[in-house]
């Protein structure tokens, strides 16, 4: 039997550039899973400007603003992350994934704080004051729990992946010549931050 | 090239047992995978159209009441749409012969395609349960239209979230497939040399990777308003209607591409191998691809002209709509071209994809007729667009697939089929679907509308013809689908190059290795469809 002959371009094997471009090409879909819900809001925003508005006078900008900064820091942290693990400095870059992960769960902290604060004044859909309000308003906080809610699910994956990348450097099978993997997980966390950046002013700040 | 030494393990050989296929990241077996459910479903599909058509052999109630009916063909669309088309093409001949028509050993992501598979299985459970959960199918039909899909009592929620997970199986093959090209291709293989099919399937990943995530969302909405009673799209709450049309379609009208594309790209495969010669205006078919999904994403707007849109937005999507005409007509011009004195071989394969051009031009022919503004608001919801889709996806794709089952089947089993009872079947299935759904042109002119169990006497005599069309094309599929099975149990062996192809799967054994290539793949610089003696030769030698 001849020896098993192997391709050079074979699919088998490990490649760096594949896994960066499959992971462009999963936030290309994340974009327009988001991009639905953007174009939802916009069209109800221009239907309803008063109610929406209105309603958003509901929400807390300190809250939102030190979110904003939370998640900006975090997205540095992980990006100097990938800079200290191809300098081959791997503590430093396990201390700054860390503090990514801090990061993130600071940030679900204060938005269940948020969230609580609303579902205490019953505008969670189904609740009774909800269920009073004039339809353009009851949209926006459907909205907002809808799409806030749904970039608190990726904060949560985002988060999860990054712990898995820290397993991964500790126990060297990421390292600063293999380390696509980080790299990816830091693609996705800029995702999330991406999408709060178009969040927070839709929500809290536009008058 | 010659298989004589007997120590030769072809990748049915390679492992056994049943885990060796559900977890088997090779993607030949994927494929298979994919071909055995899909088949599966297909049939499911085909028997609720038979019932379908039953119901419809006369006025009245036959053999089912109204909501049976409307749970019928909503579970045939459903099943059709999304079980059975989508997927068909590109995750099976997709998966199997694209890394060997690229000169590679698998796709970029194995375990990912492997979870695509399973997410297709997860998502065609979910579906077929909302037979036997809750108030049983859904009888919105495929589109689940608001406001009624947020108002009916029957299982609209699991069937959405169906369509939800199908959607995340589509969109993870198509990411793979777009690594594959642009990283995986032999080194030799430059973006102008791979095969038109690859081409095809570029164009297709492309729009099932960017038109998906859409359809995603805006089920997870209609989920989100039946749960949470919140109007987004029930006018009576507050919610848009229209928005959930425009939603639904900026997703749903591409897809009708993510059908036909990978379909079209079978075509080009199978002609140049017919009639021995080079495809006739490569270039322009690959680019036409290209612009075809391009095109697809702004024409949405025409399944919408009845439902309320500004005027001069209705003139824009009419004038786009037309505008594909022109990719999908180069495609047809050059095909001709390419069998015009060429040394044709008039094989099965070639006979699928004869009928394909006839009846896809019709499909597409009847296409402008909907496009068109002022026929639309007399033909819309009519028989008329029934008998349209079903020519283009049917007739077009259905066949496809089939003359791509036929074209390489000796490839993927190493065996062959009876050509004569193959070209019997074929010939019954063609008459069958042209009697079944021609009438369909007529009916809906004559102003018969879609999606009802009933329908006035003076219909009677078109809807029998089509009715008894069905019998006849399901006489055929039985033909087609027995003589495959039996070319599977006990066929002739099949020579490694039954058709003369040049494409590089002709290069490997048949069945192929478990990693497709036991030496480095020759590639003519003089494109895909290289017909010369020298290259032959060169393949002869190595």
């Amino acid at each position: 039997m001849m020896e098993h002959f192997v391709l050079p371009n074979s699919g088998h094997v490990r490649d760096a550039e594949s896994n960066k471009l499959g992971m462009w090409l999963f936030l290309f879909t994340e974009l327009l899973l988001f991009g639905g819900l953007f174009i939802v809001y916009l069209v109800y925003r221009a239907l309803n400007p008063d109610a929406f508005l209105l309603a958003s006078f509901e929400l807390s900008i300190p809250m939102g603003t030190i979110n904003t900064v939370v998640l900006l820091t975090s997205s540095m942290t992980i990006a100097m992350s990938i800079t200290a693990l191809q300098k081959g400095k791997k503590e430093l870059a396990l201390y700054l994934m860390m503090a990514t992960v801090a990061a993130a769960l600071i940030f679900m902290v204060i938005k269940f704080f948020e969230w609580n604060a609303k579902i205490h004044h019953g505008l969670f859909p189904g609740m009774e004051t909800y269920s009073s309000l004039p339809a353009g308003e009851s949209l926006f906080f459907f909205l907002y729990f809808f799409m806030t809610g749904l970039h608190a699910l990726h904060v949560i994956i985002g988060a999860i992946f990054i712990a898995v990348v820290i397993a991964k450097v500790g126990s060297d099978k990421v390292t600063g010549e293999r380390i696509s993997l980080l790299e990816n997980s830091g693609l996705y966390w800029h995702l999330v931050d991406v999408i709060w950046i178009y969040l927070f002013p839709l929500f809290y700040l536009i008058h | 090239m010659s298989d004589t030494s007997n120590n030769y393990v072809n990748f049915f050989q390679a492992k056994k047992g049943i885990k060796s296929w559900i977890f088997t990241l090779d993607h030949k077996r994927i494929a298979l995978l994919y071909l055995y459910a899909v088949m599966s479903f297909f049939l499911v599909g085909v028997l609720l159209g038979l019932l379908m058509r039953l119901e419809l052999i006369a006025p009245g109630e036959t053999i089912m009441k109204a909501t049976m009916y409307n749970q019928t063909f909503t579970l045939h669309g459903v099943i059709m749409i999304f079980l059975f088309i989508i997927p068909s093409v590109p995750a099976i001949f997709g998966n199997f012969f694209l890394p060997i028509m690229i000169g590679t050993d698998d796709v970029a992501f194995p375990r990912l395609n492997l979870l695509s598979w399973w997410l297709y299985i997860a998502g065609a459970t979910l579906a077929l349960l909302t037979l036997v959960v809750g108030e049983g199918p859904a009888d919105t039909g495929w589109t689940f239209y608001a406001p009624y899909s947020v108002q009916t009592g029957t299982n609209v929620t699991m069937a959405v979230m169906a369509a939800f997970i199908l959607g995340f199986s589509s969109i993870l093959t198509g990411l793979n497939f777009i690594v594959t090209i642009h990283r995986l291709r032999t080194p030799k293989m430059k973006w102008f040399n791979m095969p038109l099919f690859t081409w095809a399937l570029y164009a297709t990943s492309w729009i099932q990777l960017l038109a998906t995530p859409v359809i995603g969302i805006t089920l997870l909405m209609i989920v989100a308003e039946r749960v949470f009673g919140v109007g987004l799209f029930d006018p009576a709450i507050g919610g848009d209607p229209i928005l959930y049309q425009h939603l639904f379609w900026i997703y749903s009208h591409p897809a009708v591409y993510i059908m036909i594309l990978p379909a079209m790209g079978i075509i080009s495969e199978i002609i140049p191998t017919a009639a021995h010669r080079t495809i006739f205006g490569y270039k322009a078919i690959a680019i036409s691809s290209l612009a075809i999904a391009f095109v697809g994403y702004f024409v949405w707007g025409h399944h919408m002209f009845t439902s309320g849109m500004s005027g001069p937005a209705r003139i824009i999507f009419s004038i786009l709509t037309f505008l594909v005409a022109i990719p999908s007509a180069i495609k047809v011009f050059n095909w001709t071209a390419t069998l015009y004195k060429g040394s044709i071989e008039i094989n099965t394969p070639l006979l699928y994809t004869l009928a394909f051009i006839f009846q896809f031009s019709v499909g597409g022919l009847t296409g402008l007729v909907v496009g068109a503004l002022a026929a639309d608001v007399h033909i819309h919801d009519t028989y008329f667009v029934v008998g349209h889709f079903h020519y283009v996806m049917f007739g077009g794709t259905g066949f496809a697939m089939f003359g791509a089952l036929h074209y390489w089947f000796p490839k993927i089993w190493g065996k062959m089929y009876n050509t004569l009872v193959a070209k019997v079947g074929f010939t019954i299935l063609f008459i069958g679907f042209n009697v079944l759904y021609f009438p369909m042109f007529v009916l809906g002119l004559l102003g018969m509308p879609r999606r009802y169990y009933d329908y006035l006497p003076e219909f009677t005599l078109w809807n029998q013809v089509s009715t008894v069309g069905s019998w006849i094309l399901a006489t055929g599929l039985i033909i087609v689908i027995i003589n495959l099975i039996n070319a599977y149990r006990k066929g002739a062996k099949a020579p490694v190059n039954p058709w003369g192809g040049v494409t590089l799967e002709w290069q490997v054994k048949s069945p192929p290795p478990l990693h497709n290539f036991d030496r480095m793949p020759i590639v003519s610089e003089d494109g895909p469809y290289d017909f010369s003696e020298e290259y032959k030769q060169k393949i002869k030698q190595a």
